[in-house]
């Protein structure tokens, strides 16, 4: 069984959530505070959504260098899996921990809808309980989740495979129309270099349950559980 | 620490986001300009100023200001920044 830690900065409004849906998928967690020095031997971290720090200078700028994201950053040298939803995901690129940034949504709205996504990829811990090519519907719900790399990053990106999970339509084909934000290549998750680090702008946690519309989030979190149950300590 | 009122300068920094980056926001406010009648604004970029309280002499004031840019105040990958110094006044609020 994994343990989950899910950290909590001052603004973080999902931790809650995060925990509801790993209870539902049967997996305890604990709560990382950002003023910790370590993981309590968590296998995987995840950072929430919310508005950490109130997103003062920049989302996600301030949390990056909260003292928790120091023992985070030992985690993923020691190959250790980290999820970052939505303003985490803001906090995982300011750290530098993956390529990238989150800008004001083209459209200039908060957008708080159900998205299609398609799995690009099913060889990470993160995917690898879907089909190829598999579309999942999870919602999201932000200001800033536009993805921006530059062209010669975004090209190292899809060389490389890092793109896990893309904006679709319904029949699973890239459209201006099912991209909420304007994110370049309709990018909605990265992961690092190694596979073991993902931010995704969507919430699967609240896709965890039929009774809010989808439970296709649930894979994720299983997905997380079962390739740490597999690996090495 | 330096504490004479000589040694105290501000740093006026401007963040703004790369040319060759998006923004959505400042077309907007174009958008808004021309329709004030301001039919001459030919584009608007939407950014970020700080001032930055710094006790230290001139060079090591402008080195550490640089540093916090770099670390903390612009993110590279989409934002470019510049700065000014100027001596602190305690009395007036200088204005942007």
């Amino acid at each position: 069984m994994s343990r989950f830690g899910i950290v909590v900065f001052p603004g973080t409004w999902s931790d809650r959530d995060c925990a509801h849906a790993l209870a539902v998928a049967g997996h305890p967690s604990v709560r990382l505070w950002h003023q910790d020095q370590d993981l309590q031997g968590v296998d995987c971290v995840i950072l929430p959504g919310g508005f950490s720090y109130g997103d003062y200078l920049r989302a996600g700028a301030i949390a990056s260098h909260a003292p928790i994201m120091a023992a985070v950053r030992r985690h993923v040298d020691r190959g250790g899996l980290v999820l970052g939803i939505c303003n985490g995901f803001q906090v995982l690129c300011e750290a530098g921990l993956l390529p990238g940034a989150l800008l004001r949504n083209a459209a200039l709205q908060f957008r708080c809808q159900p998205v299609t996504l398609r799995v690009e990829r099913v060889d990470t811990p993160f995917s690898h309980t879907c089909r190829a090519g598999a579309r999942l519907r999870i919602p999201v719900s932000h200001g800033e989740g536009r993805y921006y790399a530059d062209p010669a990053m975004l090209a190292r990106l899809e060389q490389r495979g890092q793109v896990l999970f893309r904006y679709v339509d319904a029949a699973g084909r890239l459209d201006p129309e099912a991209n909420p934000n304007g994110s370049v290549a309709g990018i909605a998750g990265i992961v690092n270099e190694r596979g073991t680090v993902l931010g995704m702008m969507p919430h699967p946690e609240r896709a965890c349950e039929m009774v809010l519309g989808s439970a296709d989030g649930l894979r994720v979190f299983q997905g997380i559980a079962e390739a740490g149950a597999g690996a090495a300590r | 620490m330096p504490t004479d009122h000589r040694d105290r300068f501000v740093a006026d920094v401007v963040v703004t986001l790369k040319p060759v980056v998006n923004d959505p926001q400042g077309d907007v406010v174009r958008e808004a300009l021309h329709t004030l009648g301001f039919a001459e604004v030919a584009g608007v970029r939407v950014g970020r100023y700080l001032a930055v309280e710094v006790t230290a002499d001139r060079a090591t004031a402008r080195a550490r200001v640089d540093a916090m840019c770099q670390q903390l105040l612009c993110n590279g990958v989409i934002e470019e920044y510049r700065f000014t110094l100027r001596p602190a006044d305690r009395s007036v609020p200088a204005p942007p």
